[in-house]
């Protein structure tokens, strides 16, 4: 039901009603309330929805000192500076105080588009994947983020959600029956000869590599790794075992992501050739996002190309 | 303050010192130098000021108290053990494996810690968002956090300073710990502070100066502090690192992280006279 809205507006839509429901819920922003679609929420709660101003730091710390007074604040920014700019405040005063403070950032990885490298976060998943206690999670359209929400209302913890703001090119997860369980991988396509392992804007670029490679004769499992922290290894390691290789498919860097949490998952317990789709060690660029997904190859036909790549391997 | 009050209070700082060292010595080293000059701070927010309950720490609608300056939680230990938020015997644990006292205070392991902090700079920020929650809930509680004067270099200090006076949190009163020194110098010679007053005036706060080692000033800092309106104070306490104990004090250039032996145990509570 959330096809065609932005994925920013359905957070800031739960969110409202959660504030209405709730009056310990909370949301912050550093000077992109605008940008991130909770500018309203400043409205109707003047005295909930606050604006530190553009010191993400702070917004950080004031979440945790919130939150040791029985808030639940929901702490906003584009990724780069919710993550690594706060890393030593998420790390501290959020995660190793034991602060139930929800870290929302927007536009992950090259989705920054025309704000360039210093809005490109290719680090974020691996500056939170490394702070202890932390969950991460990234979904593939307002539909998810939808069934999602009620679960991390309800958990009692830091998450970091990494929010792509627009609305997706396709959405997935429009079946009535899709039940959302955090923590939990979902298999989008069941398939034998390869597994693909996505997340965010790559899952539809997956499921079109998957669709390429049946042409071929070959078949692809696609499973969306939703939550990067934990990752859900049950799934992953159930998958290879049948597949016997995976290709990663990341908005991120190849090193500290999702290709490197599952590459140690497979390590211990089942070693299978990888391959890793994704921003291959450098630092993002001006740009819109066909052309950026097409010089970084990140599209489809990258990933079917890494996928005929790691069977040969097998 | 009456004479009795004030003879009082200032005995109960030299308790404090005594058990601060005693704890300290146990283990033979600590941050003895910042922990020894806020106690008179501590006392006087803990067995005057605040309204706290150690039979119930998590009180609702309790004053609290952020020590930004994580480093001091010895000193904050001493008080609380002394106040029977917990065994006095923890003491004793201060820094050994599995202890409930922790270097840096830690709000999810000691009762009566209302604030993990030691990352300087983050907790006089998170003292913002408690008193912004007190404001909300309107359980008219007073919040309450001590700086270090080295750690106001950090950024983040000056960010939660400008946001705490544009929110006009009136009842929340910050303390500088002037004590003049950091780790490596002077602090007017790392990276100097002066004018400080001016500084935190011109970020919108009621500013007042104390001697930190007269617990009648540091009272009537508090008490003034209390009756303003539309403004966080910030209260600076000229202080004296390592105060109480005449080597230590001695050894002010350089007594943030030292050693206490036995027998450097030994002379300073004997200095400081006994506790019962």
């Amino acid at each position: 039901m959330y096809e065609t809205m932005e994925m920013r507006a359905v957070l800031a839509g739960l969110l409202k009603e959660e504030m209405r429901r709730d009056e310990t819920v909370m949301v912050l922003d550093a000077d992109l309330a605008r940008a991130n679609g909770t500018l309203g929420l400043q409205q109707e709660f003047p005295e909930r929805a606050l604006d530190v101003g553009i010191a993400e730091a702070n917004m950080a710390c004031i979440a945790a000192g919130l939150s040791s007074y029985g808030f639940k604040p929901f702490i906003f920014s584009f990724c780069p500076f919710v993550t690594r700019r706060i890393c030593d405040q998420a790390a501290i005063s959020i995660a190793y105080a034991k602060r139930n403070v929800k870290i929302v950032g927007t536009d992950p990885g090259i989705s920054a588009e025309l704000n360039g490298g210093t809005h490109m976060s290719v680090e974020d998943v691996g500056v939170m994947r490394s702070i202890p206690g932390m969950v991460i999670f990234e979904p593939v359209d307002g539909d998810q983020l939808a069934k999602a929400m009620p679960e991390i209302f309800a958990y009692e913890g830091p998450v970091y959600i990494r929010l792509f703001r627009k609305a997706p090119a396709q959405s997935y997860f429009t079946d009535p029956e899709y039940r959302f369980q955090l923590m939990k991988a979902d298999v989008m396509r069941a398939g034998t000869d390869v597994t693909l392992f996505a997340t965010g804007i790559e899952a539809g670029e997956a499921m079109k590599a998957a669709a390429l490679l049946e042409k071929e004769g070959t078949s692809a499992e696609v499973i969306n790794v939703h939550t990067l922290k934990p990752v859900d290894t049950e799934t992953a390691i159930a998958s290879v075992r049948k597949t016997g290789c995976a290709v990663s498919c990341e908005n991120h860097n190849v090193v500290g992501g999702l290709g490197s949490a599952l590459a140690e998952a497979f390590a211990r317990e089942y070693p299978v050739p990888m391959e890793y789709i994704g921003i291959q060690d450098h630092f993002g660029e001006v740009g819109r996002m066909p052309f950026l997904m097409e010089k970084f190859r990140m599209r489809a036909e990258d990933i079917a190309a890494a996928a005929k790549k790691v069977i040969a391997k097998k | 303050m009456e004479r009795e009050v004030k003879e009082q209070l200032k005995d109960k700082c030299r308790q404090i010192r005594y058990l601060t060292i005693d704890e300290i010595g146990e283990l033979g080293v600590g941050h003895v130098g910042g922990s020894m000059s806020i106690v008179d701070a501590l006392v006087v927010l803990y067995y005057r000021a605040m309204n706290v309950d150690p039979e119930n720490p998590r009180m609702e609608g309790r004053d609290r108290l952020v020590l930004s300056k994580g480093h001091a939680g010895p000193a904050l230990y001493a008080v609380l053990a002394d106040k029977g938020y917990f065994d006095r015997e923890w003491l004793y644990t201060l820094n050994k494996p599995n202890t409930n006292l922790p270097s840096h205070a830690d709000m999810n392991r000691t009762p009566g810690v209302d604030m993990t902090t030691g990352s300087l700079g983050q907790g006089f920020s998170c003292a913002v968002g408690v008193a912004l929650g007190s404001r909300i809930k309107g359980d008219g509680a007073y919040t309450y956090a001590v700086i270090g004067d080295g750690e106001s270099d950090e950024g983040l200090v000056w960010e939660a300073a400008m946001y705490a006076a544009h929110k006009k949190l009136e009842r929340l009163i910050a303390f500088t710990d002037y004590n003049k020194m950091q780790i490596d110098g002077k602090v007017a010679d790392v990276n100097a502070l002066e004018p400080l007053a001016d500084k935190w005036r011109s970020f919108g706060w009621n500013v007042y100066e104390a001697d930190g080692h007269d617990v009648e000033a540091i009272d009537s800092a508090i008490t003034l502090a209390k009756t303003q309106k539309g403004k966080p104070s910030m209260i600076l306490l000229h202080t004296w690192k390592g105060k109480g104990v005449s080597f230590l004090e001695e050894k002010w250039e350089n007594n943030h992280n030292v050693e206490i032996s036995p027998e450097m145990r030994r002379r300073a509570l004997e200095e400081l006279g006994e506790v019962h």
